[in-house]
């Protein structure tokens, strides 16, 4: 079949950039794994479980902030979840209309704001109002028994990055909730009314049980932008690379760790251990992206069937 | 220009959509395409200026015979072919963006035109023939979805003839419009046969009987009947078309 | 008892829907916090030469960001012009030609290439350019902004191509267009609002970022000398100053953060009146 030869060479400049998203994804895997050699090699995996980390002495082990990682941003997740499941219930089912528009614009302005800005509010604002208003209410009563919950407090340390990432990432799942939410066919709304179900009854049996699987989708792409997140964490976890016992402890996470040490890397083997956990970030992140988007595929593809 | 069609096939996947067709088209007539939805007279429209194979997974096999020309030979350009037999579709789709002027004028533009006098004589020519020119002559400039769903049409069948092409194939082009715009549209279809070669698919028979002098009727893919418009409304000879016209189904 | 279960039911109503509510106000508190604070520190040490002075020496009074402001835009001028074309292009390509195998994992990794931390995006081009390049410069620092930005723009180009209905494209072909001119000339300018849209809102995003210049713009005390030379950049600099033990230089961090946020939001903005006007 003769094609025009402009439209052939068009076809061909739009498969170079289709392919250079995958030629991206590709280089980023291959140099980071290139720039990691040296721990590799050294380490193996025993890097991941390593649990001392210190540059003075040459050895680097990533276990206290893959710990710091998993601990702040299930922390954020479990505050964030709640309120903003909250406020997409809210904006969909509860606010009336005029109210919609303006407050889901509020929300979203939380995501507009720059990583840096949060952080300079987490240490001049929120880490003094976690040292003398929060951390009290804690260390005073359940700390005194339950290690977890023990003082001091610093005001910088797990619980403030919890609380500062909780608020960077409640956009994220409110908005994918609410589209989730919006997404659920009026017939099973009514289907529930018609049975004389109060309005929460209608919500948490119709609309949040259709929704399930696409919220938990939403906290998990939530979940991912936590363990990523880099600035605003380093200004406010307190910076120490040991195993924390509480949540007012000052800890690390795996992107707060490159973001601070990597210009002061002096050894070959500290670059390198800084990549290699940059590598494990990044392989960390896909896989929660994977799994997040087929959950929420599975709620638009259901959708789309009954259409 | 005469449109011959040889043992014409096509499929939408594994959907064998029309089969084995063999028909005439004579030219400067109207030749309107009936029969109840899903018989294939679109499909068939669509092949006729290789716009079905558009859609991804469709399959054509066969010959059509343009001024002697297969269109579906080996070394035959698509985009040649649309260029020299246009189309208009079944909803009004002006270009969004663009204004009544450059609508007309886009496919003269984007096909390297750049005599500014001679595309806005054809603009002119061409909304006059689409009978559209009285109405927006003075607000050329104005985005064309402002326009009337009827005025939106011949817009499009104004942006058609600009090309000037040399057979025009119409997609049920009345079905989305009122009465009143419905009518004016019949009224160009039936002064534009005088250059044009026609072929109008429409599913409201009363059309077809006003507006046409052959007829085709189309079932399950198949022509069942084709003849003079006269003919097959006045005396049938298959039983099935003579239920399809009475109003028997479809 | 029929009565008393229907008032506990009523009651728990109540209770849930009213925790909607406060859950929504818990989230709008710190949102007002963030922007009193910004305000009311940040305003008092915004000047004129905060806007036209370079940093001065530890020590001395005043000073000011303008090589940072200017160093952000450049980085951000070059990020764009290297992120907008391709992202389109590769929208093009998933949206055009991508309905098969090949289209369909290129979408997959466009999703996951917007979930990649940022601060991943910053090692990656330090490996790849600063080594190579033998040292940080504003072209590493706009790169590893561009692929912040490249994912984001590819996505949604695809998306407002995609909301073309298919009978413009068939307008198109059946003027005897080719299928290029039709993509360019046509379906393009249809989505442009959209896809202009989606491109504001990215630059607000790679605006603010801060972890992918850490280490290949990395920063500077005085004006680049080139854009071979480290640059300093808005974002870079709120963090050196923030992190210090020094009041003024505390202070400048919150007047830098209200210009940075005053920036992100304009392009926020005019994002939305762009949608705004394409509604109406």
């Amino acid at each position: 079949m003769n094609i025009r030869f402009g439209d052939r060479l068009f076809k061909g400049i739009a498969y170079v950039f289709g392919a250079l998203i995958l030629i991206l994804f590709l280089m980023m895997i291959i140099k980071l794994y290139q720039g990691s050699g040296a721990t590799i090699a050294e380490y193996g995996f025993s890097f991941i479980f390593g649990s001392e980390w210190s540059p003075y002495n040459d050895v680097f082990g990533a276990w206290p902030f893959i710990i710091g990682t998993i601990v702040s941003s299930l922390l954020a997740l479990l505050i964030a979840a709640p309120i903003s499941i909250g406020i997409a219930i809210y904006l969909v089912e509860v606010a009336p209309k005029w109210i919609r528009t303006p407050v889901g614009f509020m929300v979203e302005l939380l995501a507009a704001i720059p990583s840096i800005v949060y952080g300079l509010w987490g240490i001049f604002i929120l880490a003094p109002f976690v040292r003398n208003h929060i951390a009290p209410i804690f260390t005073e009563t359940l700390g005194t028994k339950i290690p977890l919950f023990a003082g001091p407090s610093y005001g910088v340390g797990l619980l403030t990055a919890g609380i500062v990432l909780a608020i960077m990432i409640i956009p994220t799942i409110a908005s994918i909730s609410r589209e989730v939410i919006r997404t659920v066919p009026d017939s099973q709304r009514e289907a529930a009314y018609a049975l004389g179900a109060t309005k929460w009854e209608v919500i948490s049996t119709s609309v949040l049980t259709y929704a399930r699987s696409g919220i938990l989708g939403a906290m998990i792409i939530g979940l991912g932008r936590a363990i990523g997140e880099t600035m605003a964490v380093t200004m406010v976890i307190g910076n120490a690379a040991k195993i924390p016992q509480s949540i007012f402890d000052p800890a690390y996470t795996m992107a707060s760790v490159i973001a601070n040490e990597f210009t002061e890397a002096t050894s070959n083997l500290y670059v390198s251990a800084l990549i290699e956990i940059g590598l494990l970030l990044f392989f960390v992140t896909i896989f929660v992206n994977v799994i997040a988007r087929l959950l929420v595929w599975s709620v638009s593809r259901g959708t789309q069937e009954v259409k | 220009m005469g449109i011959e069609v040889k043992n014409l096939n096509a499929w939408y996947g594994d959907l064998h959509a029309i089969k084995d067709i063999n028909l005439s088209i004579p030219k400067n007539q109207v030749t309107a395409l009936i029969g109840p939805s899903g018989c294939g007279k679109s499909t068939f429209l669509r092949c006729l200026n290789r716009m079905h194979e558009v859609i991804e997974g469709t399959k054509v096999t066969g010959e059509i015979l343009v001024d002697g020309e297969n269109i579906y030979g080996t070394n035959v350009d698509p985009v040649t072919v649309r260029y020299r037999i246009g189309m208009v579709f079944q909803k009004p789709n002006p270009f969004p963006t663009m204004s009544i002027f450059d609508n007309v004028a886009a496919g003269l533009k984007l096909n390297g035109m750049r005599n500014k006098k001679q595309i806005r004589e054809i603009v002119e020519r061409s909304l006059e023939a689409a009978g559209l020119w009285d109405e927006v002559s003075d607000r050329l400039d104005k985005n064309a979805m402002g326009l009337s769903g009827g005025q939106q049409q011949r817009l499009c069948i104004a942006r058609t003839l600009a090309v000037n092409p040399e057979i025009v194939l119409m997609d049920e082009p009345t079905s989305a419009l009122d009465p009143i715009s419905t009518h004016k549209i019949e009224e160009l279809v039936h002064s534009l046969k005088e250059n044009y070669t026609i072929v109008i698919v429409t599913h409201n028979m009363q059309q077809a009987a006003r507006v046409s002098d052959n007829t085709a009727f189309f079932l399950n893919g198949e022509v069942i009947e084709y003849n003079t418009t006269k003919h097959i409304f006045s005396n049938p000879s298959d039983q099935r078309t003579e239920d399809y016209i009475t109003g028997r189904f479809g | 008892m029929a009565n008393q279960s229907l008032s506990a039911r009523k009651a728990k109503n109540v209770t849930m829907i009213s925790l909607t509510v406060i859950g929504t106000l818990l989230a709008l508190i710190p949102l007002f916090s963030i922007f009193a604070y910004v305000l009311t520190r940040g305003l008092p040490a915004i000047n004129i030469d905060f806007f036209t002075q370079l940093p001065k020496p530890l020590g001395e009074e005043g000073g000011g960001m303008v090589n940072a402001i200017a160093g952000s835009i450049i980085v951000v001028g070059i990020s764009g012009l290297i992120g907008i074309p391709v992202g389109i292009m590769s929208g093009i390509f998933l949206s055009e030609y991508g309905r098969n195998r090949f289209g369909r994992s290129i979408s997959f990794l466009t999703d996951v290439l917007l979930g990649v931390p940022s601060i991943v995006v910053g090692i990656f081009v330090y490996v790849l350019l600063v080594l190579a390049m033998g040292g940080f410069s504003a072209y590493a620092g706009g790169i590893a902004l561009s692929i912040l930005m490249i994912p984001a723009v590819t996505r949604t180009t695809e998306e407002m191509l995609k909301l073309i209905p298919s009978h413009i494209r068939e307008a198109g072909l059946a003027l005897g267009l080719p299928k290029w001119r039709v993509t360019l000339f046509i379906v393009l300018p249809s989505a442009l609002r959209g896809i202009v849209t989606g491109v504001m809102l990215a630059i607000a995003r790679v605006m603010g970022e801060t972890a992918p210049l850490l280490f290949t713009a990395f920063g500077n005390r005085y004006w680049h000398a080139s854009l071979n030379d480290p640059i300093a950049t808005l974002p870079v600099q709120i963090f050196t100053y923030a992190i210090s033990p020094y009041k003024e230089w505390q202070a400048q961090a919150w007047a830098g953060a209200l210009t940075l946020i005053v920036i992100v939001l304009i392009f926020n903005i005019l994002a939305r009146v762009i949608t705004y006007r394409k509604n109406h």
